[in-house]
């Protein structure tokens, strides 16, 4: 079935501390690849069937209304099989 | 002199807040965030608290209350309305205030006494206050950082909306040490600390948050 993802990340002049938390304590267990780590958030939303276009629209709209805070994030929505 | 004290899912200090009201003369009346009636109130207050325990973030849910619609069409005409904490959250969520209250900066959740410093005694919450004074309450959240862009923080300077910021080292982050704003009208405020835990110094480190209460008492008589 597919779902649909909304992705919800802090906009990139926000301070992430859990980020910065995260990026700090990958190189004490060894890891050194990271410069940077943002954290955001993933909804999974599943509706009947497939998403239809009208059902899209509504979830772009739930997701700038209550999914994201656009004064601080960014959101994109997608459909995963 | 009716004051509503907001009680949603997970608010703590609503008998603080109502106990403050009470101190300063005032009648506090409680309202259910489920119930749309205010009950004739005169002034709201939205207290601290985890409401609908801080999920997806903290005030998102608690926005959408049916209590929220009726509070918003009356402070939208002028009723005073002031945000402690996750009530200052909620304002924002609601877009009654600009910005955001996003994560302490050092991550740990803070509980202390603060010194703040009032900046602007135009609003209907600060009116008792001396422009320039310094008053020591509590602070005590996890999400405290007031952010917001440029261009709002440039209004927010340059229109004397801000009415309190921290004395001192920045505890969470917020931008420009920003401890409380108001909106344009002055009747909406939103405060990061806790006036309503310093009304007596039997139980708080002061008695320096009671103007808050006197103000708005003041406010609505005046009005």
């Amino acid at each position: 079935m597919a779902k649909i993802v909304v992705e919800v990340m802090l906009k990139p002049e926000i301070l992430d501390p859990q980020g910065k938390a995260v990026a700090s304590a990958l190189p004490r267990l060894g890891f050194t690849f990271a410069t940077s780590v943002r954290q955001g958030k993933r909804f999974e939303i599943e509706v009947a069937g497939d998403p239809t276009p009208a059902q899209l629209a509504e979830v772009e709209k739930a997701a700038g209304t209550l999914l994201a805070n656009p004064v601080i994030e960014n959101y994109t929505v997608k459909v995963e099989k | 002199m009716r004051v509503g004290v907001v009680t949603f899912p997970g608010t703590l200090d609503d008998r603080d807040a109502a106990r403050a009201v009470v101190a300063a003369g005032g009648q506090a009346i409680s309202l259910w965030h489920n119930d749309a009636d205010l009950k004739s109130v005169d002034a709201v207050v939205l207290p601290g608290g985890f409401s609908y325990g801080d999920y997806l973030r903290c005030g998102a849910i608690s926005r959408f209350a049916p209590v929220m619609k009726s509070i918003i069409d009356r402070a939208e005409g002028g009723m005073p309305l002031l945000g402690i904490c996750n009530g200052f959250q909620v304002l924002c969520e609601a877009h009654l205030l600009p910005g955001a209250l996003t994560r302490n900066h050092e991550l740990h959740f803070l509980c202390r006494d603060q010194v703040i410093k009032i900046e602007n005694n135009n609003s209907s919450w600060t009116s008792n206050y001396e422009i320039g004074q310094e008053i020591l309450i509590p602070l005590k959240n996890g999400e405290g950082s007031f952010q917001c862009d440029d261009a709002t923080l440039a209004q927010l300077e340059g229109e004397n909306q801000i009415i309190a910021r921290y004395v001192g080292e920045n505890p969470n982050g917020s931008r420009n040490l920003i401890a409380g704003i108001t909106n344009a009208r002055g009747n909406i405020v939103g405060l990061m600390p806790h006036p309503e835990h310093a009304i007596d110094p039997l139980t708080g480190p002061s008695s320096d948050g009671l103007t808050f209460f006197t103000s708005v008492l003041k406010a609505t008589v005046n009005s």
